[in-house]
């Protein structure tokens, strides 16, 4: 099954060098960062975290578009998924790979890592994320080679799996949530500290995930034999309208606890985000775009009619993917920072470098998703999509 | 050892959720500091026979004493000196144990427009609060950071901080700062006090109430330097302590009380 990776056209050999070249220059700036310490980044003393962890926080989210095809399939017998369960949890395990290595570039010293094991600390809310993100990893890559290699067999996947399956539901689940306890729980960061703020994390997740997996799906369709399915994707449409509608609603909540009830911290982050203060306004650009991108698409998406242009449809889930990227992977996190705790405002302007490492993680992230796919595809391809009676 | 080891039992004898009660009210139902430790947590600090010892070191600043922006250069230099702190010379990097800070940003909460003219012109020194219940130490992965048992000190352990800078995100008084670069960089290797190590890049670091200091039966740095008694050290848990008598006879002021951190560094104002 693995030997399906050697193989492939001209097409998907360019594709794999494009994103080696893109991982290699990424994995030269670490190594300058590594050498020169987090110095080499636009963090500060202020702004302590940024592009890393909102990446992070990010694809958490985008891990999430594999329980929105479990469980509909396996709880709700929405046969449309059964196909393509497999690409949601490959899904899944490529965005994992990537938070994790988003973690390891954020650490002032890597080379320590195996302390977070070594001192177990129960209270600390990173030890449980590491947990809960391996855990999901390990869920979605035995549950998705399990299944797929009995697929190929043309045989029930082992009852073991079943069990499996169900488990990774509340396990989907407890990643955002434990991932959102990350920044929910501390003091003194008003926007953080917010008890709907792991809701948000699920809702946002939701609606990310599943466009990212219905663009996926186009691009499988156009450029293999296997057709993931037409109403596969338009439930997804219907998914992600929803969690998008959801978002927005959680985000309008938000705005109305910090501003009728009038008190200034609650305030302060977003006023920097959406309004500035005192001309710092660096992130002001993108959260209003981001605000109008996912209104647009909730717009477009509410309409059958275009849901059921696939064109539109594609475009609306890059749109939509880019909005909340910009919420979640820039805004949250490092308006989260500002002001300070002493209420200076300092901004954050990330480096080349830093940028450099984002995208090769991210195209590190690319690489691993087009192999798992090109080996899920491959088996679809000799069944033809269709799975064995169980 | 011992006694941390009877502390364990005892509060894992009692059992679920947090029996072994508050400290203080403030403090909440259930602090961090009141969970069970591990059986082989041990004092990183050994303690010669002159040690200066106390339940809960706490420091009482008397901002009255000082006028203008430069008040606290004296306590500064002396900290920065003491702990080979690095001056970085850029607001980005730059890493701070004590350092002054106008009222309006020292004390975020209580800042209003008609303040004295004399308030307004000073600054008031900023350091860690060594809180009572420091969010730093419950964010911390490893361990890294600590609340002390014995004394209330909050510290950290450089060799064992991977660089995560949760403690910075928690910290709600910007009292952490993180080595983006190499340290010694920036300071005069052949000048640095040698009784105090340099840090690595890539850990964080900040006020440690000068446990180093108090083992060997001496005051902290800058309230040593402060030659005026503008800032007071002792035991708050002692009625007798200096800062006790300071807390008894003039009102005095905490950093954003309401979060329930419990600093224990206090101003008059």
């Amino acid at each position: 099954m693995l030997d399906k990776v050697l193989t492939g056209s001209k097409a998907y050999w360019s594709w794999l060098t494009f994103l080696l070249v893109v991982v290699g220059i990424g994995f030269g700036c670490y190594l300058y960062q590594y050498n020169e310490g987090l110095g080499a980044t636009g963090l500060s003393r202020d702004i302590s975290w940024g592009l890393y962890i909102a990446q992070l926080t990010f694809l958490v989210g985008v891990a999430a578009s594999a329980v929105m095809l479990v469980l509909p399939y396996y709880l709700h017998n929405v046969k449309e998924f059964g196909r393509i369960t497999i690409l949601g949890e490959f899904l899944a395990v490529s965005a994992i790979a990537m938070c994790g290595l988003f973690v390891f570039v954020d650490l002032g010293k890597l080379e320590r890592v195996t302390n977070t094991f070594l001192y177990p600390t129960p209270g600390a809310i990173l030890f449980w994320d590491i947990v809960v993100l391996n855990g999901y990893l390990i869920l979605n890559a035995v549950i998705g080679f399990t299944v797929l290699s009995a697929e190929r067999k043309w045989v029930a996947p082992p009852p073991w799996t079943k069990f499996l399956i169900y488990l990774s539901i509340p396990w989907a689940v407890s990643i955002h949530t434990v991932t959102a306890f990350l920044y929910a729980g501390m003091p003194g960061r008003h926007l953080w500290l917010t008890a709907i703020m792991a809701a948000r994390f699920l809702s946002s997740a939701f609606a990310a995930g599943p466009a990212l997996l219905i663009v996926l799906a186009l691009i499988v369709r156009k450029f293999t034999k296997f057709d993931p399915g037409k109403e596969a994707i338009q439930k997804l449409a219907i998914i992600i309208t929803y969690a998008a509608i959801i978002n927005m609603f959680f985000l309008g909540l938000e705005f109305y606890t910090a501003y009728y009830s009038g008190i200034p911290g609650h305030q302060h982050s977003l006023d920097y985000l959406y309004f500035g203060i005192h001309g710092h306004n660096m992130l002001v650009p993108w959260m209003w775009a981001s605000g109008i991108m996912a209104l647009g698409a909730i717009l477009v998406l509410l309409f059958k009619s275009n849901r059921q242009n696939e064109k539109v449809l594609g475009v609306t889930c890059v749109v939509l993917f880019l909005a909340l990227w910009i919420d979640k992977g820039l805004g949250l996190i490092v308006g989260g920072f500002i002001p300070n705790p002493l209420h200076q405002i300092r901004e954050y302007h990330p480096t080349a470098v830093e940028l450099l490492i984002t995208i090769g993680i991210w195209a590190l992230g690319f690489l691993i998703l087009t192999l798992l796919y090109k080996i899920a595809i491959g088996v679809k391809e000799e069944t033809g999509g269709e799975l064995a009676p169980h | 050892m011992g006694a941390n080891r009877r502390d364990f039992l005892k509060i894992a004898g009692l059992g679920a959720l947090g029996l072994g009660a508050a400290k203080t009210a403030e403090a909440g139902m259930f602090p961090y500091s009141n969970w069970p430790k591990w059986p082989w947590t041990k004092d990183p600090v050994e303690k010669s026979d002159g040690a200066l010892k106390a339940t809960h070191w706490a420091m009482v600043i008397d901002t009255t004493k000082r006028q203008g922006k430069d008040a606290w250069a004296d306590a500064i230099e002396a900290c920065n000196k003491a702990h080979n702190v690095p001056q970085v010379g850029n607001v980005k990097e730059e890493i701070k144990w004590i350092w002054a800070e106008p009222f309006k940003n020292a004390m975020t909460d209580q800042e209003y427009a008609y303040l004295p003219e004399e308030v307004e012109a000073k600054t008031f020194p900023v350091l860690c609060n060594h809180c009572e219940n420091p969010p730093c130490v419950q964010v911390c992965p490893t361990k890294a950071t600590f609340k002390r048992a014995s004394d209330g000190i909050v510290l950290m352990d450089f060799h064992r901080c991977i660089g995560c800078r949760f403690c910075m995100a928690a910290c709600p008084y910007g009292s952490r700062s993180f080595n983006w670069r190499d340290p010694r960089r920036y300071l005069d290797m052949d000048n640095i006090n040698r009784e105090y190590p340099t840090r690595a890049v890539g850990v964080v670091e900040k006020c440690n109430f000068c446990a180093e200091r108090l083992a060997k039966g001496l005051k902290p740095a800058c309230v040593e330097a402060c030659k005026d008694g503008a800032l007071a050290f002792g035991d708050l848990d002692d009625p007798s302590s200096d800062v006790r008598k300071l807390l008894k006879s003039k009102y005095t002021i905490r950093r954003k009380p309401s979060l329930g951190t419990g600093p224990s560094v206090y101003y008059i104002i």
